[in-house]
């Protein structure tokens, strides 16, 4: 696993949680790795140990998408479903999501969120930004935690080298 | 409690800024409900609430002292809270890494000159 440093976790907003990587490919390779199931199921794997049985995409403007994972040893499942609201090849892509407990049962997020996937390719590599947007500052923190705000200096330099990995 | 509830609990005590304030405060030292509260402009019960939800998320304790009844901080919870985003970044670096892995292979050159052939190959050795 190189690049670790590469990956970038931000908080632009107190309902916004925002990721950004780089990857050595041109924005229509990220895209259809992004769009096409039989490529996403090949990386999309969620947790070490879960596989992504079902992935059935419509990527268009208003199409329907459903991911569930499952854990190959004790068969528990999770999952997102929803769709997209906004598709633009090789550029933009954003989509609302809500949270499938499934058997697994873990609480996450109560009401859906909007994410925005966002392609930039420069010189060969292509720079990805997703901002999670959260229906509150509630859910943001109940879904990624709240160190990563303001207050609580102590754990929040222990968060920043957590985060620059 | 189960973990997750635990997690729910100091999620839910985080989410507040006067009660990050709060623990904020506390990082530097053990105070008294009176020093916690005058630092906000918010009245006794109020400071008294906040420190409940803490309390009961286990984020802070009550100290010996009965009459001063000094508050400290519990690094336990926040851990707990720590290790679970930083499983959360894993998770989204090992996606990551496998999605690197997958371009390189999109762009080498047999992908370009066989695309049948590359996926099916790709297929076995991902299964």
């Amino acid at each position: 696993m190189n690049q670790l440093s590469n990956l970038k976790v931000e908080t632009p907003s107190d309902r916004e949680v925002r990721v950004i990587r780089n990857f050595k490919a041109p924005a229509q390779l990220v895209w259809d790795a992004h769009t096409k199931p039989e490529l996403l199921r090949k990386w999309m794997h969620g947790m070490d140990g879960w596989s992504l049985p079902v992935c059935e995409m419509d990527v268009r403007d208003g199409g329907a998408y459903r991911w569930r994972w499952r854990n190959d040893d004790d068969g528990q499942e999770m999952g997102f479903f929803g769709k997209y609201i906004e598709v633009a090849p090789y550029t933009k892509l954003v989509y609302e999501q809500h949270y499938d407990p499934g058997s697994l049962g873990i609480p996450m997020t109560s009401e859906s969120a909007i994410i925005t996937t966002e392609f930039a390719e420069s010189g060969g590599s292509t720079t990805m930004t997703v901002t999670m947007r959260f229906a509150s500052k509630e859910e943001r923190d109940a879904a990624v935690a709240t160190g990563m705000t303001d207050g609580m200096e102590q754990s929040y330099q222990r968060m920043d080298a957590l985060l620059a990995g | 409690m189960k973990a997750a509830e635990r997690l729910d609990l100091t999620f839910l005590a985080l989410a507040d800024p006067t009660r990050r304030a709060i623990l904020s405060r506390l990082a530097t030292g053990e105070a008294s409900a009176g020093e916690l509260a005058k630092p906000f402009d918010i009245s006794q019960p109020a400071i008294s609430r906040h420190l409940k939800v803490l309390e009961r998320a286990g984020l802070i304790s009550v100290g010996q002292d009965a009459q001063r009844r000094p508050r400290r901080l519990e690094e336990k919870p926040m851990r707990e809270a720590e290790a679970w985003l930083e499983r959360l970044r894993s998770i989204w670096e090992a996606n990551y890494a496998r999605l690197d892995a997958l371009l390189a292979e999109m762009q080498s050159p047999a992908a370009g000159k066989s695309k049948k052939n590359a996926t099916r190959k790709r297929t076995r050795r991902s299964s």
